[in-house]
């Protein structure tokens, strides 16, 4: 084990990754010359050189179409998009192409690439910078959906994506990169895709959270802990396949549930959850489902605002108490 | 401006209240929130609150009056302050104080106590917040505003409920809006549980439980409950599954099978001089000695022989009786959770040092907690002895689906009269249960006159 | 080259050099050549030349194309005409449904372009007009058929349609239903060629609509940049669905568009199979010395857009002129003409054609409908995905 921020804890997996396959490139803005716009690829180039980390122009949809084709024809692309606000100008090239040849070729092309970048909201950047896309991409099959927590998790379930067969989307964070946590050095450290994980074991309620939002829910957990009540924390590490068994069976133990979700509330992936919950579990529910997401406007600029429009562990914490009627 | 208060619907069943106590005096000032008097429904006692500010002055109802859902109870108000505009708007006249009680409510308020039931679940009554929250402010008229009949309960609530054969409309609700949650669930299961109803000492004779007795958590019956916090009335102990199963197996039989119940008084003089004749061979056998409650088993499994139609079952389901060709006698033992039958099968064919051997081998895996279910089950017969705590006669809940069970009775000294004389004698009543739905009066009363021959002559149980 | 041709002019007839090799696909940061921006020049002038390939100039001596070979092409532009005119025919009888987009009049393009690649090393990637291509590059007309159908032995298990024929076999790489989007993923199949050094080329087909989708100009860029093994080839039939070129573009002659990305570029008489071959195979080899470029095809589709466009926006008389240049017929006469064969054989190889086509009408009749298990199959190469239910 090793302290690693969270960008080099993603380094490690891609470096690693990239030395034992000589299929993977990285490509995207500024992964070359200028270290990784928030300095994830920091090295790379002189370790790969420039066949094998590779700088775009600032052109998404052309570059992630790119690695779209270079997949289709064997190679293992990872794709950097230097945030995942920058991803719609290429939405047509993952959703129809990176997530939808492989069926309408019966299964005669796979596409074994990663697209990755920080997802969400970074602060004061207004609305066009601050979209979380976890239920933009969640929704479509044919993707998978990564969203890690922590140092740790990233390394392995970076590894995993790139190994996987499927396009895989990884959501990092900006806020999160400099975050340090102990990561193994494992050569093999896989983290299996579509397993969540139960960060803590409670009875009294059920918290979901992934990214930013998983350090909220632990932070409510440890509040409910003061007064008395252990809540059962799941990071569910991957967003597509979500790992609705392991949330189920929390809820037939704890009766109640809270969603911390960063995205916009309509049709999120605490929308999904708490159908999933309703659908499988309602039996064992003793109140709804409650969720805390970003105000349902787009991002604002003003601190106050901000401050405001993203989920608040208060929020979460008072949830809690209500499902629990207390 | 004067301002009426008058009887909430504090439960989605009631149809009114009695005001059990008044916790404010008139002249006191009062602020919204505050309880001014307690009052119980068809389920529970409740706070009574007021959502206004003001000077309690006039209280309309004595303690121990049952008043209708909207009926004026009290008025807020300025001190000094003209009540009779509230008085007319309510008709109430002058001598308001007794007006709530006319003939009409008397009536009903027999009527609600009537049923036993409902004191029984009184004390699921939720806390004060709950029932705050819950609270429906009647119209003015006294409609029940807010009762659209539909119960609001959370999905697990009703489940619970629904496992567990309770009426949710019989449960108040402690959530949002009145919401039956979880825990009014299991505070009405417990409370239904501990709650001295008429049957229970029914279901204590069934199993010899005296650590269950001492286990009942202290528990003030709904009449003691006028100026007591609420807080104190109760310890809950969560449902054991075992228990659980009592509950609805015992109740499923006593609400099902007509029973009936046949007493006879047995001379045991014959059954003391055999038994200790018997524990001499034993003793030098080293065999384990041969209780009493052996040689019963073994005489009711003899008896059994001889009356096939005690030995049955009434199967409603299959639409048929069952006359069993085996002779299983179940023995009730009491263990901390509850009550077990371990069963002797063909106790008919087996020897007394035999049953004696079973009997307490199997009664201690039980109080392990290690007999198998499958030994618990397929009594065509039971049994169940409380004489060890010295009571003489009781009535036991049959054993579904056995169409009989005997309840055992201490054995005592007694002045008998024998050749015209009264000399002591030794005397134990037996109670038999009889399904009616398959078993008859003169069918019971063979078994019991062929049961007493085989204990007054004991020998016949070698024959 | 790529970054010389702002002040030069490139010409597609120039033997092209292939580009300096850097060891990557960006060039270095501080290339100490580079001029200095603002060092500007009096003027800055810019000229550039493209090649046109004429119909009725090239001969099949020149091409080096035997007679095998001539009959192969003339059997498999007939294939291309009659498996459409009778996938029309079962479109209207409604064994056919969604979109048919259909290529006919265009045929000399795919088997010219087939002719200059080498079949099942090289790749191909084009938009929704795809059978003709499907076709040309010897994907079985049965499979063919069968997925227009529907049915379980298509070659995309009817899973595609009319619009995503693909064969990895032959690699080709699509048939893609959203206008222009495949252009950045026919790069991303040509980056692959490079960086694995396999010595492979990409051609990637679009249409004159796809010209102004954004996806084009990115993708021109990259390949640009890249010095990517691929050639962009506009098949262009003069209408975007009924909007002439004219009417969409600034400037119609589209080969132009491969000026901003430092690109040479031709011009193409579509009707004439042996130009197409001869264009192309010029492009290839640029290709395969990394330099990318255009083909603008000039050709033209008979048929509406699709099945349900009558195509009002042309005149009967603009159709009949067209047809009267159409490429099966030149072939044909090119053929008789030049002994190569009779009009007798080469009526009976139209006879076989069609009774090719009638096989395949009954391959896809009697192929299943494809097992409704099969919805989850193919979407994940994961076979175990947790699909909701």
């Amino acid at each position: 084990m090793a302290e690693l921020q969270f960008r080099e804890a993603i380094r490690a997996a891609m470096t690693e990754e990239m030395e034992r396959d000589e299929d993977i490139f990285l490509i995207g803005e500024e992964v070359a010359e200028y270290d990784g716009a928030y300095k994830v690829s920091e090295g790379m180039l002189d370790q790969f050189g420039p066949k094998r980390v590779v700088d775009t122009p600032i052109s998404e949809n052309g570059f992630v179409g790119l690695g779209i084709g270079a997949a289709m024809n064997g190679l293992r692309p990872i794709v950097e998009l230097m945030t995942w606000n920058f991803s719609f100008v290429a939405f047509d090239q993952i959703l129809n192409n990176a997530a939808k040849i492989r069926y309408m070729s019966g299964g005669q092309f796979s596409f074994p690439i990663v697209f990755r970048g920080p997802n969400g909201a970074a602060g004061q950047l207004a609305a066009t910078h601050n979209t979380s896309v976890e239920s933009f991409y969640a929704h479509i099959p044919g993707l998978k959906v990564v969203s890690p927590s922590t140092p740790n998790d990233s390394k392995g379930l970076l590894k995993a994506s790139i190994r996987d067969n499927d396009p895989v989307l990884f959501l990092e964070s900006e806020r999160m990169y400099g975050l340090k946590g102990e990561v193994s050095d494992e050569e093999d450290y896989i983290l299996p895709i579509g397993k969540a994980h139960i960060v803590r074991e409670g009875d009294a309620v059920t918290l979901v959270a992934n990214g930013k939002d998983y350090y909220i829910a632990l932070e409510v957990a440890d509040r409910l802990a003061e007064d008395g009540h252990q809540a059962e924390v799941i990071d569910p590490r991957t967003i597509r396949p979500l790992d609705f068994d392991t949330i189920i069976a929390s809820i037939k133990k704890t009766n109640r549930c809270v969603i911390i979700d960063e995205s916009n509330p309509f049709a999120s992936l605490s929308s999904e959850i708490a159908f999933q919950i309703q659908e499988r579990a309602f039996d064992y529910l003793d109140a709804p489902v409650r969720r805390i997401t970003a105000k349902d406007v787009p991002a604002p600029y003003a601190k106050n605002l901000m401050d405001y429009y993203m989920p608040q562990a208060d929020d979460a914490y008072q949830a809690c108490r209500d499902v629990m009627y207390l | 401006m004067a301002i009426p208060v008058d009887m909430p619907k504090l439960s989605d069943t009631m149809e009114e209240g009695v005001l059990v106590a008044w916790l404010a005096d008139e002249g006191d000032q009062v602020s919204a929130g505050d309880v001014i008097a307690q009052v119980e429904t068809d389920k529970a006692t409740m706070d009574l609150e007021v959502f206004d500010d003001g000077v309690l002055l006039k209280k309309l109802v004595e303690e121990g009056d049952a008043v209708d859902i909207g009926a004026l109870i009290a008025v807020l108000g300025d001190e000094g302050e003209d009540i009779s505009p509230v008085l007319e708007e309510f008709g109430v006249g002058g001598d308001a104080a007794n007006g709530a009680a006319d003939a009409e409510e008397a009536e009903a308020t027999d009527e609600a106590e009537a049923p036993d039931d409902a004191p029984a679940t009184a004390e699921g009554a939720p806390s004060g917040d709950g029932a705050a929250q819950q609270e429906p402010v009647p119209a003015g008229d006294g409609a029940p505003e807010e009762d659209d009949g539909r119960i609001k309960a959370s999905p697990l609530a009703r489940r619970m409920a629904s496992q567990n054969e309770l009426d949710i409309a019989t449960i108040d609700g402690s959530g949002p809006q009145g919401r039956i949650i979880k825990r009014d669930i299991e505070e009405a299961l417990e409370a239904k549980e501990a709650a001295p109803v008429e049957e229970a000492p029914a279901e204590e004779d069934a199993a010899p439980a005296v650590e269950e007795e001492e286990q009942a958590p202290a528990y003030q019956r709904p009449g003691d409950v006028v100026s007591v916090d609420d807080e104190d009335l109760y310890e809950a102990v969560p449902l054991s599954q075992m228990r659980k199963t009592i509950a609805r197996r015992l109740a499923e039989s006593k609400f099902t099978a007509p029973h009936f119940y046949l007493t006879i008084d047995i001379d045991m003089e014959g059954t003391i001089a055999f038994r200790k004749q018997l524990n001499h061979l034993t003793e030098e056998q080293e065999r384990p000695k041969v209780s009493f409650n052996d040689i019963i088993t073994k005489a009711c499994a003899v008896a059994l022989r001889k009356h096939p139609d005690v030995n049955s079952a009434y199967l409603e389901k299959e639409g048929e009786i069952r006359y069993y060709n085996q002779v299983h006698v179940g023995v009730a033992v009491a263990i901390d959770e509850g009550l077990v039958t371990p069963v002797i099968r063909h106790a008919d064919r087996k020897g007394l040092a035999q049953i004696a051997e079973e009997t307490r081998e199997m009664a201690g895996r039980a109080r392990d907690r290690k007999l198998q279910p499958a030994e618990m089950e397929g009594a065509t017969f039971t049994t169940s002895n409380l004489g060890m705590f010295g009571i003489e006669e009781f009535t036991a809940i049959i054993n579904p689906p056995s169409a009989c069970i005997l309840a055992i009775g201490a054995i005592r000294d007694e002045p008998v009269v024998k050749n015209g004389e009264v000399v002591p004698g030794k005397r134990m009543k037996v109670t038999l249960s009889c399904d009616h739905r398959v078993v008859d009066g003169a069918v019971g009363s063979a078994f019991l006159n062929t049961l007493q021959q085989h204990l007054e002559e004991p020998m016949n149980l070698l024959l | 080259m790529a970054s010389d041709s702002q002040q030069t002019s490139p010409s597609a007839t120039e033997d092209v050099q292939a580009t300096e090799d850097h060891e990557g696909f960006t060039k270095p940061q501080n290339e100490d050549a580079r001029p200095d921006p603002l060092d500007l020049p009096d003027a800055l002038e810019f000229e550039q030349t493209f090649k046109v390939y004429r119909g009725g100039t090239v001969g099949h001596e020149e091409l080096g194309l035997d007679t095998d070979t001539l009959l192969a092409m003339y059997r498999n532009m007939l294939l291309q005409r009659r498996f459409e005119e009778r996938s029309l025919q079962m479109y209207r009888k409604q064994k056919i449904s969604g979109f048919l987009h259909l290529y006919i009049g265009q045929e000399a393009v795919s088997t010219g372009s087939v002719h200059s690649i080498d079949v099942g090393e090289d790749t191909i990637i084009t938009a929704y007009r795809d059978h003709g291509i499907g076709l040309a590059m010897g994907m079985d007309p049965n499979v063919c058929m069968a997925e227009l159908f529907g049915k379980k032995d298509g070659c995309s298990k009817g899973k595609g349609g009319s619009m995503h024929f693909f064969s990895k076999e032959k690699r080709l790489f699509g048939g893609h239903g959203i206008v222009g989007q495949h252009i950045p993923v026919g790069t991303g199949i040509a980056f692959a060629h490079k960086y694995r050094g396999d010595g492979k080329v990409c051609l990637t087909f679009f249409g004159d609509g796809a010209v102004g989708q954004g996806a084009m100009h990115e993708a021109a860029n990259l390949a640009g940049l890249y010095d990517l093994p691929i050639v962009f080839v506009i098949e262009n039939n003069e209408y975007a669905m009924g909007t002439a070129v004219h009417r969409a573009f600034a400037d119609p002659d589209l080969c132009k568009q491969a000026v901003p990305y430092g690109m040479p570029a031709s011009i193409v008489d579509g009707m004439d199979v042996f130009s197409v071959t001869k264009a192309m195979r010029d492009h290839v080899a640029m290709a395969r010395e990394n330099q990318p470029s255009f083909v603008e095809v000039r050709t033209y589709r008979y048929q509406g857009h699709s099945v349900s466009d009558p195509a009002n926006y042309r005149t009967k008389d603009e159709l009949e002129q067209k047809k009267g240049e159409d490429a099966i017929i030149r072939l044909k006469s090119y053929l008789v003409q030049h002994e190569l064969s009779t009009n007798e054989a080469l009526d009976d190889i139209d006879e076989e054609v069609k009774q090719q086509v009638l096989d395949a009408i009954d391959f896809a009749e009697n192929s299943p409908l494809p097992d409704l298990e099969a919805i989850y199959e193919d979407v994940y190469s994961q076979k175990d995905y947790p699909f909701l239910a």
